[in-house]
C-alpha cells in the first residue's frame, strides 16, 4: 500500500473526525451542563443539512445555505429546549430517552413530509471543488480540507468560549452547582437554552457540511449520533477537549479500520 | 391492587377474544394484526424484567430480537436450501421445526446478554444507555456487512416453520402459539417479581447500596435479569421473524429497541400488563393512524411526548390510579 | 479481657490535601456500646464507610472477628457479620416495610437465587424479618409502603433491616438522627438491649443518648482521635472540651 493513498485516509480520517466533533462537542456539553442525554442530536444535523439543500436550491449560494443551516438547527434548537428539553433537566434518564425518541419521530417524519422520501443533493460550490496539491505531490480535495480547517477553527473558537470567556465560566459553574450559579444572579433558563442552541447549531453546520460529500436525507443523523456517543464515552463527559481527542480517534479508527482490515 | 388484578385478566382475554371474532368474522388480516401484537407484548415482557423490575434503561435489546431473527432466519435458510450449516467440529442441515429454533434464539439471545451484560453492567446511568445503544449497533452493522445470509436485503424464508401438531400456515394457529408464548412469559413475569430474586432486584434498582450492607451483590442481580430479559425478546424476536417469513438487519436497528420501550412506557413500566397493552395500542395506532396518514410516527411522538411529560404510570397507572415504579 | 469483634489499625485515608482519616485505632468488644463522637467534618462518616467498605483506606486496617477484611467488599463484610445501618435512611421507598425486611433476610439466607418460589410464602424469610420488625415496634406497618412512613418509623425500619442480618457486630450511623424526644427515648431503650446481643460501634450526634449508652467514647477531631475512654473520662478530657468549645465559641 503506497504512501499516498494511507496519507489521504490519515486526512479522510481526520475529516471524518472533526464532524464527528462538532456533534460530539454539543452533546457533551450538554451532558456535562444539564445532565440530559439527548437522543435528538442526530435531528439537529438532519435540519442543518435540508436547510443548506433547500437554500443552496433557492439561492445558489454555498455561504448562504451554511448560514440558513446554522440558523435553522439553532432555531430548532432553541425553541425544543424552551418547549420540552427544560421539563427534563430533573427527570430520570428514561424519561430523557423517551421524550428525545419521541423527538426524533416528529422530526424525522415531519422532514419527510416537508421534503419527501427521496435525498436531496448540495454540491460543493466551484471555489471549493477540485483537488488542491499539498507537499509531496498529494493531489487532495480542496473541500475535506476546508472542512478539516473549520473544524479545528471550532474546536479552538469553542476552547476559547468556555476556558476564557464570561459565559464559558458560568457554564463550567452551572456544571458544579446549578443553584449557586442562579443565587449569584445568572439567568440559569437563558443560558440552557443558549448553550442547547449553540450544541444544535454546531450539528447543524456538521449536517450541512457533510450533506455536499454525502446525500441529504432523512435519518441521515442517528448513524453520526451513534457515533458521537461513542466519542463521549471515550473523551469523558462534559470535556470538550476529550471529546476532540475521542473524535480524531473514531474518525481515523473507522475510516483506516474500513481500509486495513477485511 | 384489586383493580390491577382486573385489568390483567380482561386485557389476556380481550387478546384472546379479538383474533377469535376475526375468525369468525373471516378478517384473517386482523389476526395476524394481534399475532404481530402479541409477538411485541413478547419482546417487552422480556425487556419490562430488565426495565421495570431492575431499572436497566437498555436502549439495545433489539441486538436480542434481532439475534432470535437471525437464528430463525439462517436455520431454515439452510434447512431450505438443502445446504449443511458448518459450526466448527458441527455440521447441521439446518431445521424446520420451532421448537428446535426457539431453543436456539433463546441461547443465542441469553448468551449475547451475558456478555454485553458483563460489560455494560459496570456502568450506569447515561453510560449503561450508551453502551448499550452502541452494542446493539455493533449487531446491525455486522448483520449489514454479512453477506452470506443476505446483508443490507436479509433473508426470505417461504413456508413458516413448522410445530408439531399443528398448521402453522393456519393464522389462528400460529397466534395461538405466539399468545401461549407470552402467556408463559407473563408467567415466568409473574412468579420471578414475587420470588426472592425479584425481591432483591428491585431493591437493587433503588437502593443498591443497601442491598450490598445485606449481602446480595446488585451487579450480579442485575446481570441475571438482563439475561433472562435477553432471552425472552430473543424468543420473540424467531417468532416475529416466522411470521414475516423473513428476516433483516431492521430487526437489530436502535429504533426498534427504542419502540420496545415505547410499548412499555404506554402501557405501564414495572406491571405485568404494561407492555401487553402498550403493545396492543402500538399495533392499533400503527394500523389505524397508519391508514389515515403516511406520517403516522409523528403522532407517534406527540403522543408519546404527552406520556412522559404528563402522564407517566402509563394506562395501566392511569386506569389504577396508581404511580408506578421509578425507573 | 476478650478478643475484639470488629477492630480498626492505623486506619488512613486523605482526599487530596484533606486527611479525612488519620491513623484510626479502634476496638470493640463483645457486649459494648462504643460511641464515635467528633464535631461536623471530623470524618466519622468516612471512618464508617472505610469500616463498612464502601472506600478503601490509604492505610491502616479493618478486622472482623479476627479476620482481617480490609480488601474485602461492602458484600462480604457483610456476610462475615458486620450490619450496617445508613445516616439517611437507605431503604426501597416503594416497597412495603415487610419487604425491606424481607431483603435482609434473603440477605441472611445467601439465597436470593430462587426465582420460582413466592417470597410471601417462604416461612423462614418472613419470620426473620417479622420478628426484626416487632422488635423495633413496626409489626403493625409491616403492609404499609414504606415511602409513607414518618422519618422516626423508617429510623426504626434501618434498625430493624439490620437485625434481620444477626450480625456479629452494629455499625450505626446516627441512628438517633432527625427523632424527637419520644423516638429518641425508645431507640436509647431498644440499643441497650441489644448489646448483649451484639456490640454496636454508634456514630452519634444525640449526646445524651451516648452518654447514657456507651461503655466507652472515642472523639474524633479532623480524622484523629484526639481522647477514647469511659464515658467519665470524655467528661473530664481537657483535649475534648476544647474540641467542642473551642469550635463553639
Amino acid at each position: 500500500m503506497s504512501t499516498i493513498l494511507i496519507i489521504e485516509q490519515v486526512l479522510n480520517g481526520l475529516q471524518f473526525g472533526v464532524m464527528l466533533f462538532l456533534m460530539a462537542a454539543g452533546l457533551t456539553l450538554i451532558f456535562g451542563v444539564m445532565g440530559l442525554i439527548n437522543l435528538a442530536h442526530g435531528s439537529f444535523y438532519m435540519v442543518g443539512a435540508f436547510a443548506a439543500a433547500a437554500t443552496a436550491g433557492a439561492t445558489g449560494s454555498f455561504l448562504l445555505a451554511l448560514v440558513a443551516a446554522l440558523a435553522a438547527a439553532a432555531l430548532a434548537g432553541a425553541l425544543v429546549e424552551m418547549v420540552v428539553i427544560r421539563r427534563l433537566y430533573k427527570a430520570a434518564h428514561l424519561d430523557q430517552v423517551l421524550a428525545t425518541f419521541a423527538l426524533i419521530l416528529i422530526f424525522s417524519e415531519g422532514t419527510r413530509w416537508v421534503f419527501g422520501s427521496f435525498p436531496l443533493f448540495l454540491e460543493i460550490p466551484a471555489w471549493l471543488s477540485g483537488p488542491v496539491a499539498l507537499p509531496g505531490g498529494i493531489l487532495y480535495p480542496v473541500y475535506r480540507l476546508t472542512l478539516i480547517v473549520i473544524g479545528v477553527l471550532v474546536a479552538l473558537g469553542l476552547w476559547w468560549l468556555t476556558a476564557r470567556t464570561r459565559i464559558g465560566v458560568q457554564i463550567r459553574a452551572g456544571e458544579n452547582d446549578r443553584e449557586m450559579i442562579a443565587a449569584l444572579g445568572v439567568d440559569i433558563s437563558k443560558l440552557y437554552t443558549l448553550v442547547f442552541a449553540l450544541g444544535a447549531a454546531l450539528a447543524g453546520l456538521a449536517g450541512a457540511l457533510v450533506g455536499a460529500i454525502q446525500s441529504v436525507q432523512v435519518g441521515m443523523g442517528e448513524p453520526v449520533l451513534i457515533l458521537a456517543f461513542v466519542v463521549i464515552v471515550i473523551g469523558g463527559i462534559g470535556s470538550i477537549k476529550g471529546a476532540f481527542v475521542g473524535a480524531l480517534l473514531v474518525g481515523l479508527t473507522d475510516t483506516l479500520g474500513g481500509i486495513f482490515l477485511p | 391492587m384489586i383493580v390491577e388484578r382486573w385489568i390483567n385478566w380482561v386485557t389476556l382475554l380481550a387478546f384472546m377474544v379479538v383474533p377469535l371474532w376475526a375468525l369468525v368474522t373471516d378478517e384473517p388480516f386482523t389476526i395476524t394484526l394481534a399475532t404481530r401484537a402479541a409477538i411485541l407484548a413478547l419482546a417487552a415482557v422480556g425487556l419490562n424484567i430488565a426495565l421495570g423490575i431492575g431499572g436497566l434503561v437498555s436502549l439495545g435489546h433489539a441486538a436480542f430480537f434481532g439475534l432470535g431473527g437471525y437464528a430463525m432466519g439462517i436455520l431454515a435458510f439452510h434447512a431450505q436450501n438443502y445446504t449443511p450449516l458448518e459450526l466448527g467440529p458441527f455440521t447441521t442441515e439446518g431445521t424446520k421445526s420451532m421448537p428446535v429454533i426457539w431453543l436456539t434464539a433463546i441461547i443465542a439471545a441469553a448468551l449475547a446478554g451475558l456478555i454485553i451484560g458483563l460489560l455494560s453492567l459496570r456502568t450506569a446511568g447515561v453510560y449503561f444507555i450508551m453502551i448499550t445503544l452502541a452494542f446493539g449497533q455493533m449487531f446491525f452493522y455486522f448483520a449489514i456487512s454479512w453477506s452470506a445470509y443476505g446483508g443490507e436485503d436479509g433473508l426470505s424464508i417461504y413456508v413458516r416453520n413448522g410445530f408439531p401438531g399443528l398448521n402453522t400456515l393456519v393464522p389462528i394457529q400460529f397466534f395461538g402459539i405466539c399468545f401461549v408464548a407470552l402467556c408463559l412469559s407473563l408467567y415466568v413475569h409473574w412468579r420471578l417479581r414475587s420470588s426472592p430474586f425479584g425481591l432483591a432486584l428491585n431493591a437493587a434498582r433503588q437502593v443498591p447500596q443497601r442491598v450490598e450492607t445485606v449481602g446480595l451483590n446488585p451487579y450480579r442481580l442485575k446481570l441475571v435479569a438482563f439475561v433472562i430479559s435477553a432471552a425472552i425478546t430473543g424468543l420473540a424476536g424467531a417468532l416475529f421473524a416466522d411470521l414475516n417469513r423473513f428476516v433483516s438487519p431492521a430487526m437489530f436497528s436502535w429504533q426498534l429497541s427504542g419502540e420496545l420501550i415505547v410499548l412499555i412506557i404506554i402501557g405501564g413500566v414495572g406491571r405485568l400488563m404494561g407492555p401487553v397493552i402498550g403493545a396492543a395500542i402500538f399495533v392499533a395506532l400503527e394500523h389505524w393512524l397508519g391508514g389515515l396518514t403516511d406520517f403516522w410516527h409523528i403522532w407517534l411522538g406527540v403522543i408519546l411526548l404527552l406520556i412522559v411529560l404528563f402522564g407517566r404510570g402509563g394506562v395501566v397507572g392511569l386506569l389504577t390510579g396508581k404511580a408506578g415504579p421509578h425507573v | 479481657m476478650s478478643d475484639p469483634i470488629l477492630a480498626t489499625r492505623g486506619l488512613s485515608k486523605s482526599f487530596g490535601a484533606l486527611k479525612a482519616t488519620d491513623d484510626v485505632s479502634i476496638d470493640l468488644l463483645p457486649g459494648e456500646i462504643h460511641a464515635i463522637i467528633g464535631p461536623n467534618g471530623a470524618g466519622k462518616s468516612t471512618l464508617i464507610e472505610q469500616i463498612s467498605g464502601g472506600l478503601r483506606p490509604d492505610a491502616g486496617s479493618v478486622h472482623l472477628m479476627g479476620q482481617d477484611v480490609t480488601h474485602q467488599n461492602t458484600q462480604a463484610r457483610a456476610k462475615a457479620g458486620l450490619g450496617r445501618t445508613f445516616q439517611i435512611s437507605a431503604l426501597a421507598m416503594e416497597d412495603t416495610v415487610l419487604e425491606n425486611a424481607l431483603l435482609g433476610a434473603i440477605g441472611q439466607s445467601a439465597r436470593p437465587w430462587r426465582f420460582w418460589s413466592g417470597v410471601a410464602g417462604d416461612r423462614t424469610l418472613v419470620e426473620r424479618a417479622f420478628n426484626a420488625l416487632e422488635r423495633v415496634g413496626l409489626s403493625d406497618a409491616a403492609d404499609e409502603r414504606t415511602a409513607n412512613l414518618s422519618h422516626g418509623q423508617r429510623r426504626q425500619l434501618e434498625i430493624a433491616v439490620a437485625l434481620t442480618l444477626s450480625p456479629k457486630a452494629f455499625v450505626m450511623d446516627e441512628p438517633m438522627a432527625g427523632l424527637g424526644a419520644e423516638g429518641s427515648k425508645f431507640l436509647t431503650g431498644f440499643l441497650d438491649t441489644l448489646r448483649d446481643e451484639a456490640p454496636i460501634l454508634l456514630v452519634e450526634h444525640d449526646m445524651d443518648a451516648v452518654f447514657a449508652l456507651a461503655d466507652r467514647i472515642t472523639v474524633l477531631v479532623y480524622g484523629k482521635v484526639i481522647a477514647s475512654g469511659t464515658t467519665d473520662d470524655i467528661r473530664r478530657s481537657a483535649e475534648v472540651r476544647e474540641a467542642y468549645l473551642g469550635e463553639d465559641a
